[in-house]
């Protein structure tokens, strides 16, 4: 399978991206990784008539210590993610879970950014981030903004992240001494979770967000409030599903999604307490 | 599009359109046919090659994306007619069948040496979960790795 003909524009910073992306409009698709762009491309699921390789930004791959955050540049790799000194000490479901993300060799070329930016519901950096409370920085032409991560998901592969703006940082809260659980769900070795749940408790103050569980990476509303309002896991897990809507697919139907989600949410917020 | 790249420790250049995927460029433009393609979908890794020393599906990656970089393939693993201690160890081992996926397994597992020189027979198993062999032969080539890190096998 060979992707449709593009236009191949290499760009060495994000100025220089914005700025093609502005030239080239609707026709145009970053590439970081391409490792959800180029399957795609090749299904001929997407066939941008121009690609703008993020890839080789070096300034844009780094993992910085921001005093009560921890910076992540759009375009560090997976692998490194997961074997970062700072994020094991001061955030470690974040590298735990870019340890669960594919293969190693998957983990090798995709990126952080991608990860978050193409905002798969099937994906598992987007629910730590949402779980973490963490944000993004987009750039775009009128400059920079910060995005919570509450506000990022905004539709079936739709973030809030404009057209013509890319994320280059993602922020995480350090939360080293924070409870944490990460469930991913599947069914052989390498697979995209069937359903996943990413579960922070710190001081009473608890974040859960799924994955595969309806058309966006989801907070667990439902799970949150239950347990802010001193449920208990049993009680707290049981409502995993309100207001979720699974996708039907190989792999589950919505009611065996519904339930793995109970299921997996106990697991995680009893973990996450131990 | 211009390529250029080094390939086992060898310049090579050739002009591509930039939808040609690495594996490609590596099989028909280079003539490197060591380097299978299996499913064509990222997941069996039997295309599996070295950029800078570290294992990537090179169906998943266009040629484009490697200009300037370092590329290793089996064809660079042995030198001198001397099999590297991984194919040695694969051969020993009787760590392939057919041999489809073997040129992707060897890629695979030098790279997870080289990040983890001392794996727990649980970390090949993990280390190699992106390769599919479909002669289900895990069990020597897991056996194979143990063995040519040294480990017990
Ligand atoms: C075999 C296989 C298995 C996988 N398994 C998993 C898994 O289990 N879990 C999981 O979470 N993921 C999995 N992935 C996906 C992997 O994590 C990708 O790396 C990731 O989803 C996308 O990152 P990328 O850098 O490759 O992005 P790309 O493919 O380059 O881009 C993806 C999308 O995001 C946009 N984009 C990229 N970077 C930016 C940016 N900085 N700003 C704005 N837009 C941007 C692109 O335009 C594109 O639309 C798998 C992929 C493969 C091939
Ligand atoms: S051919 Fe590339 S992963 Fe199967
Ligand atoms: S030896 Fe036949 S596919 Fe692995």
């Amino acid at each position: 399978m060979i992707p449709a003909a593009f236009d191949y524009v290499e760009v060495d910073s994000a100025e220089a991206a914005i700025a093609a992306l502005g030239q080239h409009g609707d026709e145009a698709k970053l590439m970081a990784g391409g490792h959800s762009l180029l399957p795609l491309m090749k299904f001929r699921l997407a066939s941008p008539s121009v690609v703008i390789d993020i890839g080789r930004i070096a300034d844009l791959s780094y993992i910085n210590d921001a005093g009560d955050h921890v910076a992540i540049g759009a375009l560090t790799k997976h692998r490194a993610v997961e074997t970062n000194e700072l994020l094991k000490s001061q955030v470690p479901m974040l590298a735990h879970v870019a340890s669960q993300v594919g293969d190693p060799s998957v983990r090798h070329r995709g990126t952080i950014g991608g990860s978050i930016a193409h905002g798969d519901p099937a994906s598992d950096l987007p629910a730590a981030l949402l779980a973490l409370g963490g944000s993004v920085v987009a750039k775009g032409p009128n400059g920079d903004r910060v995005i919570p991560a509450a506000d990022l998901f905004t539709g079936f592969l739709e973030t809030a992240v404009a057209s013509d703006e890319m994320l280059t940082e993602i922020r995480v809260p350090k939360a080293a001494g924070a409870g944490w659980s990460y469930q991913k769900f599947n069914r052989r070795a390498q697979d995209w979770a069937s359903v996943g749940v990413a579960a922070v408790r710190n001081n009473g103050a608890s974040g859960v967000a799924l994955v595969n569980m309806g058309p966006t990476p989801v907070v667990a509303t439902a799970v949150q409030d239950a347990l802010a309002s001193g449920a208990d896991v049993e009680a707290a897990a049981a409502l995993a599903a309100d207001g979720m809507s699974p996708p039907d697919d190989l792999n589950g139907d919505p009611a065996y999604r519904a339930h793995l989600a109970q299921v997996l949410v106990k697991r995680a917020l009893t973990e996450a307490a131990a | 599009m211009q390529v250029e790249v080094t390939v086992n420790g060898q310049a090579k250049s050739a002009d591509v359109e930039p939808r040609t995927l690495l594996v490609h460029f590596l099989r028909d433009e280079l003539g490197l046919t060591g380097t299978n393609v299996g499913c064509d979908t990222s997941s069996c890794g039997a295309c599996t090659v070295h950029i800078g020393g570290e294992s990537v599906k090179s169906c998943t990656v266009l040629a484009v994306q490697a200009r300037g970089e370092d590329i290793t393939t089996i064809e660079g693993m042995a030198s001198d007619g001397v099999l590297h201690p991984m194919q040695q160890a694969f051969m020993e081992c009787h760590g392939l069948q057919c041999g489809y996926c073997t040129p992707g397994m060897v890629m695979a597992a030098t790279s997870l040496l080289s990040e983890n020189p001392s794996p727990t027979e649980a970390d090949v198993r993990e280390g190699l979960e992106g390769n599919l062999c479909r002669c289900t032969g895990y069990h020597n080539i897991v056996k194979a790795v143990l063995q040519a890190s040294g480990g017990q096998s």
